[in-house]
């Protein structure tokens, strides 16, 4: 049996009455072992305009690069207190901030690790279906040889990378447009 | 590691980023190409919710506040299922809608019909084991949008459905059987094939239907579907 998934539609402007019940932006409860990180950042448009009724999802593995999700086979020993889900609206100026941990690496195909990363899904009004980027780490030896990252185009990775502006502070702005177009994958 | 992946979309079933009718799309679509990555461990895990994690009362929209709401009571159900044919169990599903006069409580919609205080429109459940949902709410009204002169947005509501991974998520609409603004929709028609687009109208369904209180919609849906072993595809990872 084979059946087609059912078409996306835009989450509208509107989606903070279904979806803020489960708005998070603390990811990591005291309990989760692990450097504290926080980003924040700012969507824009192709005018370069704010972009206030967007919405970003965040998937991450813990500190050790475990999953909470069954198909990881080391999630049982993952802290309870760990789930990996974030969810952040951005404000009236196009802001949003989220606070976790860094991630460990992760396996990738093979017996490679994947460099450490964040999956990152944006909705907003005005986009039909979901976009799904990653945020990486600057300064991250395993950049180098991560294979997503390595099918970017060096002069495009950078919008890839958080920027530091303290310890453990990271800035990170999305362009949806523009010569600073944020990359943006499709699996 | 291998995993095995989620398939990709049939060709025409799921909307480009940009269509101008829908004219929020021009300058919030990304102008260049994604970036093709295979699936690795981080898209075919994803986030899992149980019942502490959502509201008791999530599945009826018309008890959640002292009064009763305005307008007409319907029951909207349905199964979720992955392109395999298979029940997705226990995943979450939240909804949202404008309420009967179109308004939705959101300060952003400032439409000058009027706001109903017994009417959030907000709903969470989770699907069963054999991956069905239904909840009580009331058919929320038509309302005007500013995408062009005189555009009018069919009465539909919004779906969120997480599934088993990251690489399942699904955010819809659905709408009504032959409401006549469906063919004047930007967003409802965004999607070139014309089956994909009609399956997310729901139907109308005696089997649902409350005798005396509320008509029945169904609503069906599909999350994207594991290929069938990963043998099959061995060049991808």
């Amino acid at each position: 049996m084979s059946l087609q998934a059912t078409t996306w539609q835009t989450v509208g402007p509107y989606f903070r009455i279904g979806l803020s019940p489960l708005f998070v932006s603390e990811l990591a409860s005291s309990s989760v072992e692990g450097p504290r990180i926080a980003v924040s950042g700012q969507v824009l448009d192709g005018a370069g305009e704010p972009v206030p009724d967007a919405l970003l999802e965040i998937w991450q593995a813990d500190a050790r690069g475990r999953y909470a999700h069954p198909d990881d086979e080391q999630s049982e020993t993952i802290d309870s207190g760990w789930s990996g889900f974030g969810r952040i609206p951005t404000g009236d100026d196009g802001s949003f901030r989220f606070t976790t941990i860094n991630p460990g690496p992760v396996r990738g195909a093979g017996d490679a690790l994947q460099a450490p990363h964040l999956l990152v899904g944006l909705m907003m009004r005005g986009l039909l279906r979901r976009l799904v980027t990653r945020i990486y780490f600057p300064g991250e030896p395993a950049n180098e040889s991560d294979e997503i990252l390595q099918r970017v185009s060096p002069e495009r990775r950078g919008t890839l990378l958080l920027k530091p502006v303290a310890e453990g502070q990271y800035l990170w702005d999305i362009h949806m447009q523009g010569k600073e177009e944020t990359v943006f994958f499709e699996f | 590691m291998s995993v095995v992946p989620y398939r990709s979309p049939y060709p025409g079933t799921q909307p480009e980023y940009l269509h101008r009718p829908y004219v929020s799309s021009i300058r919030r679509a990304p102008a260049q190409p994604p970036v093709k990555i295979p699936q690795t461990l981080s898209e075919v895990t994803g986030p899992r919710f149980d019942a502490t994690e959502i509201a008791a009362g999530g599945f009826d929209l018309t008890r959640q506040h002292k009064g009763e709401p305005l307008g007409e009571r319907i029951v909207v159900s349905g199964r979720v299922l992955d392109e395999n044919g298979c029940p997705v169990p226990h995943t979450l599903v939240e909804v949202w809608q404008a309420n009967a006069a179109g308004r939705y409580f959101h300060i952003r919609d400032q439409h000058h019909a009027p706001l109903d205080p017994n009417f959030t429109g907000q709903g969470q459940m989770l699907t069963d084991e054999r991956g069905y949902y239904r909840f009580v709410t009331i058919r929320p009204g038509e309302y005007p949008w500013g995408n062009h002169y005189n555009a009018w947005r069919p009465a539909h509501i919004h779906f969120s459905l997480f599934g088993p991974a990251f690489a399942t998520r699904l955010v819809t609409q659905m709408y009504f059987p032959g409401d006549p603004l469906l063919p004047f929709d930007p967003i409802f028609n965004c999607t070139a094939d014309e089956k994909a687009k009609n399956r997310l109208i729901s139907q109308l369904d005696w089997e649902t239907t409350i005798p005396q209180e509320a008509l029945g919609y169904r609503f069906d849906i599909v999350l994207r579907g594991r290929e069938a072993t990963p043998f099959e595809n061995p060049n991808r990872l």
